[in-house]
């Protein structure tokens, strides 16, 4: 079985998390400021938390064309994100997740594609006479490994979430941000 | 109390302080125009000409008073016109609040007419902008763009507000509460070790420089930044929006840096073992090739914008906070110090250049701009507050006019826009009523805009216009002069008779063209209580030396030749 040799971000990246105020534009907000700046970002994911009023984006950038640090000031300066860390040099995980459309008619095929499936934590979600979507996560060098041992079959669709990661141990990314109105505090879900 | 939403934009301008607001009526604002009528009294309405004026007004407004300017505009076109304000409001940190009328709610998304997705449009030219869906959020968004705007680092903040959010009537409650959002926190001090960390670079340095730009002002730093020049005898060279920080006059002042500064003021940079830069960005206009640039030094560099630091210079000693603050934390431990040797130097790099001013050739005919406004200097005896538009005269005001006080010269650097002077004139003296304002423009710069003569005349608002006239956009022609072989495509400009013009808006004018006639020309403005301009007719081939080509380095200026020299 291939494991995953690594726990965090492929070498020469670099992961940045922020949290972000879940409203309306934010992401625009951040990825105009990438846009006009011209920060080459690798992959950038959204999503929400636990919080209904907190997102969390984590970004990944290639470190040898951009400091991280001026991603980070100038993501600060945006005023609906309330945090933002960079994680290279602390231990994190990250994972990315791959949706793969395979062709499986044919018994060699089928078979080929199972094997291949066996010897990683991939879980095939749909199986049909033609087509099967096989699902697996870990680190973005993994993934790409695992991807790289499906191409000798016939790899018909591909989807990747992009990487998401967290801090390791006590290292704790959290906001005690509560949203005001009108010197109220309110919950108000606007996605 | 039941209010509108027109109703509730107007109690909370009051609130924030607001007596004046430059403007611009249509479709979907006029719920708030309307609602306008009951607060006449208390909140001053200026109609302008075009919205791009309103900005610039608003903005002189601000940088004249330190206060947020406010301007408000219709959807669509309306607001589009706003954005070369914002953009520079932007770059320049002058705090300004945009209120724009949207289509109804249920329309939005729809390409209603004079629909344009206003908050997408200005989201990179401004600090933070709104989008308001909820009448109900509409008092806590103007207060919290009106937090946004005047503190940390300044700027623009647009509040877009539909149509029917401005009909709509809600209980109005000012929200009384303090301003906290979760991101945003601008820096305010320096930590013990950065503070012991720029104090030992101080207090060790042999050739240091200070650096003093827009932060300064906008801090109110004047003092602290004399105090610490004083107390360790560094010279301060300032930038285009840092001048009369300290007065111009003062012993320490060598002048001003970058493209167009003074030759003493690059080589002293090129040359010193410190630099000191307070509220400064290190624009590629003041460094020239930033490889080259001050390449012995070390850099304190403080600034209230985090992402400025080690932007564009590495800096050995970064610190974000506000620089007031900061330089009070240096100066209750700083110790003397005294750099009389260094100071010569620099010295004798300034009398090459006064032998080199071109008042020192013996020209009377034609009348040269560096003329008129030494002159403009001398009769208003180095007192008023002037704005200018961008180009030659830009600089050659910066050259010729020093200034005594903070926020006395206003212009626009950072984003260099032609037609910001007229506005901005007007702006800057409804926050000063009592100084006297000066609008230096070029003869191009000043068609941009010239639409305002009419605001000007309208609220017989008491500024003097000076039109610095040479028929061609004179910049552009020196770079076309010096670096494209004087092939003057577009720039050599007919320009209509600016005095005939002034007549037609009612503006008492007059015309110069021999260098005796500049001290009663302004005499004559002074005369005149409200608007007037004087159209100068002057060389139409000068150019502005030192000049530092762009991307070349700091210290490789082409200088003018001195008298008798080729």
């Amino acid at each position: 079985m291939a494991t995953d040799t690594h726990m965090q971000t492929k070498s020469g990246k670099i992961t940045i998390v922020a949290l972000v105020e879940n409203k309306p534009g934010v992401l625009n907000r951040v990825v105009s400021l990438f846009r006009r700046r011209a920060f080459n970002v690798d992959s950038l994911t959204v999503g929400r938390t636990h919080k209904p009023h907190v997102s969390r984006m984590t970004i990944v950038v290639d470190s040898e064309r951009m400091s991280p640090f001026k991603i980070k000031a100038n993501l600060e300066k945006l005023v609906n994100v309330i945090d933002v860390q960079v994680l290279n040099r602390a231990p994190h995980v990250s994972r990315d997740l791959v949706l793969i459309k395979v062709r499986t008619d044919g018994a060699e095929r089928s078979n080929g594609v199972t094997t291949v499936c066996e010897h990683y934590p991939a879980k095939i979600i749909d199986m049909g006479p033609e087509f099967a979507i096989i699902e697996m996560s870990g680190t973005e060098e993994f993934v790409e490994q695992f991807i790289d041992e499906l191409r000798e079959f016939d790899i018909v669709e591909l989807v990747r979430t992009g990487v998401v990661a967290m801090g390791r141990g006590t290292r704790i990314q959290d906001t005690e941000y509560q949203p005001i109105i009108n010197g109220n505090n309110v919950h108000k879900n606007v996605v | 109390m039941q209010l509108t939403g027109g109703e509730i934009i107007m109690e909370c301008l009051l609130r924030e302080g607001v007596d004046v607001m430059f403007g611009y009526p249509g479709g979907a604002i006029l719920p708030t125009y309307d609602a306008m009528t009951k607060y006449l009294d208390r909140l001053h309405h200026v109609l302008v000409r075009h919205e791009q004026g309103a900005s610039h007004m608003a903005d002189g407004y601000a940088r004249a008073t330190g206060k947020v300017g406010v301007c408000i505009a219709t959807s669509g076109p309306g607001a589009t016109n706003l954005i070369t304000g914002l953009a520079t409001a932007m770059m320049d940190s002058s705090p300004i609040v945009a209120i724009t009328g949207q289509v109804p709610v249920a329309a939005i998304g729809s390409d209603a007419f004079q629909e344009t997705d206003v908050t997408g449009a200005t989201l990179p030219v401004t600090k933070h902008n709104y989008l308001v869906m909820d009448v109900e959020e509409l008092a806590y968004t103007i207060k919290e763009a009106f937090y946004i705007a005047r503190s940390g680092r300044p700027g623009p903040v647009l509040i877009d507000v539909p149509k029917d959010i401005q009909n709509a009537k809600t209980e109005f409650i000012y929200p009384e509460a303090e301003i906290h959002l979760p991101g945003y926190r601008p820096q305010s001090s320096a930590t013990e070790d950065e503070i012991q960390a720029a104090l030992e670079l101080i207090h060790t340095a042999e050739r240091p420089v200070i650096l003093a730009g827009h932060g300064v002002t906008i801090s109110g730093a004047s003092r602290e930044l004399q105090e610490l020049a004083e107390r360790c005898n560094i010279p301060i060279a300032q930038t285009l929006l840092g001048k009369g920080n300290v007065p111009e006059n003062h012993p320490l002042v060598i002048g001003w840096m970058g493209m167009h500064g003074d030759a003493c003021v690059n080589h002293a940079i090129q040359e010193a073992d410190l630099l000191i830069a307070l509220g400064m960005r290190f624009d590629d206009r003041v460094t020239g090739n930033i490889k080259t640039y001050s390449p012995n030094s070390k850099k304190i560099h403080v600034d209230i914008d985090p992402s400025e630091l080690n932007k564009n210079v590495p800096s050995d000693v970064p610190i974000a906070g506000d620089l007031k603050t900061v330089l009070r934390q240096w100066l209750s431990q700083l110790e003397q110090r005294s750099h009389a040797a260094w100071i010569n130097r620099i010295r004798d790099w300034q009398e090459d250049a006064d032998e080199r001013d071109i008042l020192k050739h013996d020209i009377s005919d034609p009348l040269l701009t560096p003329q008129v406004i030494n002159d403009l200097w001398k009769y208003t005896d180095g007192n008023a507050l002037t704005v200018s538009d961008v180009g030659q005269h830009q600089m050659l005001e910066a050259q010729y006019y020093p200034h005594q006080r903070p926020s006395m010269m206003l212009t626009s650097g950072g984003l260099g826009t032609m037609g910001y002077g007229l506005p901005a004139a007007i702006g800057a003296k409804f926050g000063q009523p009592d100084e006297e304002v000066w609008a230096i423009v070029g003869d191009g710069g000043f068609q941009m805009t010239l639409v305002e003569l009419a605001t000007a005349r309208q609220e017989n608002i008491n500024i003097n216009i000076a039109v610095i006239n040479n028929n061609f956009l004179g910049m552009v022609r020196q770079w076309q002069e010096l670096f494209y072989d004087k092939r003057y495509n577009a720039t050599p400009m007919f320009t209509p008779d600016f005095c005939k013009l002034a007549e037609a808006y009612g503006i008492p004018s007059m015309r110069v063209t021999k260098r005796e006639q500049v001290q009663e020309s302004v005499e004559f403005a002074r005369s005149i209580d409200g608007p007037v301009l004087i159209e100068y007719m002057v060389e139409k081939e000068e150019m502005v030396y030192p000049m530092v080509a762009a991307g070349a380095d700091l210290h490789d200026m082409k200088r003018r030749p001195k008298p008798g020299e080729k």
